[in-house]
């Protein structure tokens, strides 16, 4: 089915104790499209992305990753545990403050998942994540644990770990919200070569530049409802809404 | 003939209750050890009614002295049609008493341990069980490692009072040992020697231990 999205997102709606964070969400993410999410905080966004992999559960609305519903099924039954864990599989996470395994070395960050999760072979889960920590520039870390690593660099790993599922979609919340300036620019840079690979990514972020130059397309969050949506160059340029135009203001 | 030799006459009845404490020791520290991982594991997940009835019987284990379960079970028991022997009893208290104990010590790590690593495991598609195993656990046991070398040793002296329901370990040794001559200091004397030799080699195995933690950037002290 490769017309399907990667992601869909319709009427999405999710409160917290009684104050609505998102409401009547939608989103559609094509197969190769890097979306950013941009917004101030506490808009919603964060929320909004741990949908997609249902560790928020929404209140109302549908989301689908490659065609296949998440959480619930269309007579709003829970999915069965494994069923709700296999589809997780099919989508990758990086987060704000990285969450490796401690316990784990770098490699072993990246292979457990596929191995235990997916069942694949270890020597080929070894294979894959030799060079996927080869192509973030941390193949020289693969025996260390990752407390002894910097910010961008557990980043790094962390990205490898997304990667090493062959997700649908990986979803990046604020990824170098966490990290020193000097740090942030690895993290992006890897970002970059991922989205030229033809990645499916919905990314959080605050990094305007990040957005402008990379995304497909740039959906703006106030108060939980998307207010803008657009090409990059427009949303940066002629923004449509006064509401954006002083975001953008206060991030120049 | 000192008294001293007469501990030395007797050394076949130490060593067997030395060595029937052992067995003792080792079988319910590894069950007891087993079933408090069991018990957070069925602790994990959203609060319900069969959880906190799980935490309340924790708490009942945890609230009673440990020779009036062995009691309960040696002596009680056989009123409700049960009757176990006394090692089977003695070791069968050990587990249950010691289990809460280990359960308790892990949840109270469950649930100070960051959620980063834990909501990862999720969102990378882990079944409670392999989370748990392959992620959780390991976390739990480097975190609380001290502890377990403290609930091992209190294990172990627990191990004694079983000489009250008639078990033959070391103390129920020391002690017909002293009855029979009368030397109740060279005897006790004796058995504090042994308790602590099994002590302190727990504590030297659980220190080396130590070292899986440091290595991961898990302790600091």
């Amino acid at each position: 089915m490769p017309d399907l999205p990667a992601v869909a997102i319709e009427r999405l709606s999710k409160s917290f104790n009684g104050i609505e964070v998102l409401r009547d969400v939608d989103l559609t993410v094509n197969r190769g499209e890097v979306v950013s999410i941009l917004g101030s905080s506490g808009s919603g966004k964060s929320t909004l992305l741990r949908c997609i992999n249902w560790l928020e559960q929404p209140d109302r609305g549908a989301i689908r990753i490659g065609g296949q519903r998440i959480g619930v099924d269309d007579n709003g039954r829970r999915m069965p545990a494994r069923e709700l864990a296999a589809l997780r599989a099919k989508t990758g996470m990086v987060f704000q403050s990285f969450n490796l395994w401690p316990h784990l070395t770098v490699l072993h960050n990246v292979t457990e998942a596929p191995i235990h999760v997916k069942g694949v072979a270890k020597k080929e889960a070894v294979r894959t994540a030799r060079e996927l920590l080869d192509k973030v520039g941390m193949a020289h870390k693969m025996e260390a644990y990752p407390y002894t690593l910097s910010g961008g660099q557990k980043q790094r790993v962390a990205i490898a770990r997304a990667l090493a599922m062959s997700p649908e979609v990986i979803l990046f919340d604020e990824p170098t919200s966490a990290l020193d300036p000097e740090l942030v620019g690895e993290v992006l840079g890897v970002m970059k070569d991922l989205s030229a690979e033809g990645y499916t990514m919905v990314v959080v972020t605050h990094e305007m530049e990040f957005a402008r130059a990379v995304s497909d397309q740039v959906v703006f969050l106030d108060k939980g409802i998307i207010i803008e949506r657009a090409a990059p160059e427009q949303f940066f340029t002629a923004p449509e809404t006064e509401r954006v135009r002083k975001f953008l203001e206060l991030k120049q | 003939m000192t008294e001293w030799d007469i501990i030395w006459a007797a050394r076949d009845d130490f060593l067997y209750g030395f060595a029937n404490t052992l067995v003792i020791f080792a079988l319910s520290a590894l069950l007891a050890f087993v079933l408090g991982c069991v018990i957070v594991y069925l602790l994990e997940g959203p609060k319900s009614g069969p959880r906190t009835l799980l935490r309340w019987l924790i708490n009942i284990m945890r609230t009673l002295p440990f020779l009036i379960l062995a009691y309960l079970l040696y002596y009680g028991l056989p009123t409700l049609g049960v009757r176990l022997d006394a090692w089977t009893a003695g070791v069968g208290a050990l587990i249950v008493y010691h289990g809460a104990y280990f359960a308790e010590l892990l949840r109270g790590a469950r649930v100070v341990l960051p959620g980063g690593t834990v909501e990862a495991a999720r969102a990378y598609g882990f079944t409670t069980f392999t989370m748990f195993m392959r992620i959780i656990l390991p976390q739990l046991l480097i975190r609380t490692r001290p502890l377990i070398g403290n609930q091992l040793v209190i294990c172990l002296k627990d191990t004694a009072f079983l000489t009250i329901i008639t078990v033959q370990e070391l103390t129920a040794a020391a002690n017909s040992v002293q009855s029979t001559y009368f030397i109740p200091l060279e005897a006790f004397v004796v058995v504090i020697a042994l308790y602590w030799l099994i002590s302190i080699c727990l504590e030297v195995t659980i220190k080396q231990l130590g070292r899986f933690g440091k290595k991961r950037g898990f302790e600091h002290a």
